[in-house]
């Protein structure tokens, strides 16, 4: 891989080479892992990086004079601008770091939120949402006194692009939508719903955190207003994700948390507050993290996001076809575009003992609801069995987890 | 690890399919809803009491084969017992399932304990334990709270 840096890579990945720069894998010999959708595994970059940098050139940043507080600041904000152009985001003081896509949704909620919505107003989400992307919009249209729609998908399960325009009006505000859903896999036509949504004023709010790790993202070609993913996701470290926002929004919203390191003046009286991205970055913010976020997006980077998406498309087409051949399996649907998600049930058979049972045979997968409780309602189940990919993951992945799906089904049906 | 059938055992499937006492009851003296918000299962049970004794018991709901057999078992250990014999029931059967210490039970509930034993395999699986506690969790917020109360939730 090494010879590969700094040009964009055409060659097709290598799974099983890459496996090798998970140490995850190392130390759990056998290990199938398909859950990155929950949380990544990490490179050995990302976990060596982080330590030598607290080896070498850790203190607290913007506030030093020292030379080893700037080497860390440097660091940190170069973290920043790898983030930026990660993005293609046309100015690094657009990025604002945060604990996760939770709370960089939060942020733009509780900020954002209030100072532009009045009684009456409207937000849509999907209903393919992640709670991440669904509570704090509840809870502001609650806050104050907005009004919360579905827009849903269609029986395809790919988002309903002329219900959602119908349901569009001179009271949308905000639509907040999942750039790829991490229950069915489903690829959002964001774009569109950015024109849409733009032709009646509101502005749009895109979740990418199972899009950052699989595909190139472009938010100016995207045209949204904000955009939010989470560093675990992307093969970085936990703790740690970024909030992009247009810079005249970001400067029209008043601070969120307050304290020390965002403020430019602070008298007994009154407190006048910096300009973003620090404004919205109060306390110490977590320096390693962003250190490790940029040496997954340059590890990422490094594969080539292209061969990256290339890779798991086909993986994905070939699970489908595998897991399709498995009699009493229902697979949720996902429209015509679907990415390295895929969820399904077994007829009879609870997800929580397809789980187990799964575990049992060494594959790791997610059972449960997905923090996606009103996709569940809709769908009519308790909650699914998920089976997610990252880089590291190839055919032979699959026909284990067939295998142990297949095992499963034996077991229950004696 | 042990083996999964010490786990799926046929009376854990067979109760799993084929739940006892799965019904509601149209006026309890008792009932709660139980929630396990990790998978989202939830189960509701019912309860008649007539004066310290249970004359029924029932349960709803949707769950996995451990929570639904566990549920089930339950409702057929717990019939006609009084509250201080479903304690002494609870206490060891939570004590099997969570590996802690298990004291034996007076002789009369002694085949009741035995009947709940094949539930015994979830100690060797962390994540599952709540399934198998999730009915009794239950059983116990609808005695506290009589009526229709919040769900109590798993641990």
């Amino acid at each position: 891989m090494n010879d590969l840096a700094g040009a964009r890579p055409r060659i097709a990945l290598d799974p099983v080479a890459l496996r090798h720069e998970f140490p995850i894998y190392q130390n759990n010999p056998g290990l199938v892992f398909l859950d990155s959708g929950a949380s990544a595994q990490k490179p050995a970059s990302v976990i060596d990086g982080i330590a030598e940098f607290y080896r070498r050139d850790y203190a607290n940043v913007h506030r030093g004079v020292y030379q080893l507080s700037q080497r860390s600041t440097d660091a940190f904000e170069a973290a920043r601008e790898t983030t930026r152009a990660f993005l293609n985001a046309s100015d690094a003081n657009e990025i604002v770091f945060t604990r996760g896509a939770t709370e960089s949704i939060n942020l733009v909620a509780q900020s954002w939120g209030p100072a532009c919505l009045k009684p009456g107003d409207e937000i849509i989400v999907s209903d393919l949402e992640h709670h991440s992307n669904f509570v704090p919009w509840q809870m502001l249209c609650e806050r104050v006194g907005a009004k919360l729609r579905l827009a849903s998908v269609d029986a395809s399960g790919g988002f309903d692009l002329a219900a959602f325009e119908t349901q569009l009006g001179p009271r949308t505000k905000m639509v907040a939508v999942t750039h790829v859903s991490n229950v069915t896999g489903a690829i959002l036509p964001v774009e569109r719903i950015v024109e849409l949504a733009h032709a009646k004023g509101a502005k749009v709010l895109v979740d990418g955190c199972q899009a950052v790790p699989r595909m190139p993202v472009d938010v100016r070609a995207i045209g949204c207003d904000f955009y939010a993913f989470s560093g675990h996701k992307a093969y970085g470290p936990s703790g740690i994700g970024v909030l992009w926002g247009r810079y005249e929004l970001l400067a029209a919203m008043p601070p969120w948390q307050t304290g020390g390191g965002m403020i430019t003046l602070v008298t007994p009286a009154h407190t006048e507050f910096q300009d973003p991205p620090h404004r919205f970055e109060a306390g110490t913010p977590d320096i390693s993290g962003a250190v490790g976020l940029k040496l997954a997006l340059d590890f990422i980077e490094e594969i080539g996001r292209e061969a990256i998406q290339e890779h798991e498309q086909e993986l994905t087409g070939y699970a489908i076809d595998r897991l399709s051949r498995i009699p009493d399996l229902d697979l949720v649907s996902a429209g015509q575009r679907r990415l390295s998600v895929l969820s399904f049930n077994l007829a009879g058979i609870h997800p929580h003992d397809v789980g187990t049972v799964l575990d049992q045979h060494g594959v790791a997968v997610r059972v449960g609801h997905h923090c996606a409780q009103p996709l569940m309602d809709r769908l009519g189940v308790a909650g699914t069995v998920r089976a997610s990919l990252g880089v590291y993951n190839d055919r032979d992945d699959i026909d284990r987890l067939a295998a142990a799906v297949a095992a499963c089904r034996r077991m229950f049906s004696r | 690890m042990m083996d999964l059938r010490e786990l799926y055992q046929d009376i854990i499937l067979d109760h799993g399919r084929h739940p006892r006492n799965f019904r509601p009851i149209e006026h309890p003296t008792h009932t709660a809803k139980g929630h396990n918000p990790l998978c989202g299962d939830r189960v509701t049970v019912y309860l008649t009491l007539d004066g310290d004794r249970i004359a029924d018991v029932s349960f709803e709901g949707r769950g996995c084969a451990i929570s639904t057999a566990s549920s089930s078992l339950m409702t057929e250990v717990l019939k006609g017992k009084t509250l201080a014999e479903a304690r002494e029931l609870f206490a060891q059967f939570h004590a099997k399932v969570t590996g802690g210490e298990v004291h034996d039970l007076p002789e009369a509930l002694a085949e009741d304990g035995e009947r709940l034993e094949p539930l015994a395999g979830v100690k060797a699986y962390p994540a599952r334990v709540k399934c198998a506690t999730l009915p009794w969790h239950a059983f116990e917020a609808a005695l506290k709270g009589g009526g229709a109360a919040e769900p109590v939730k798993t641990e």
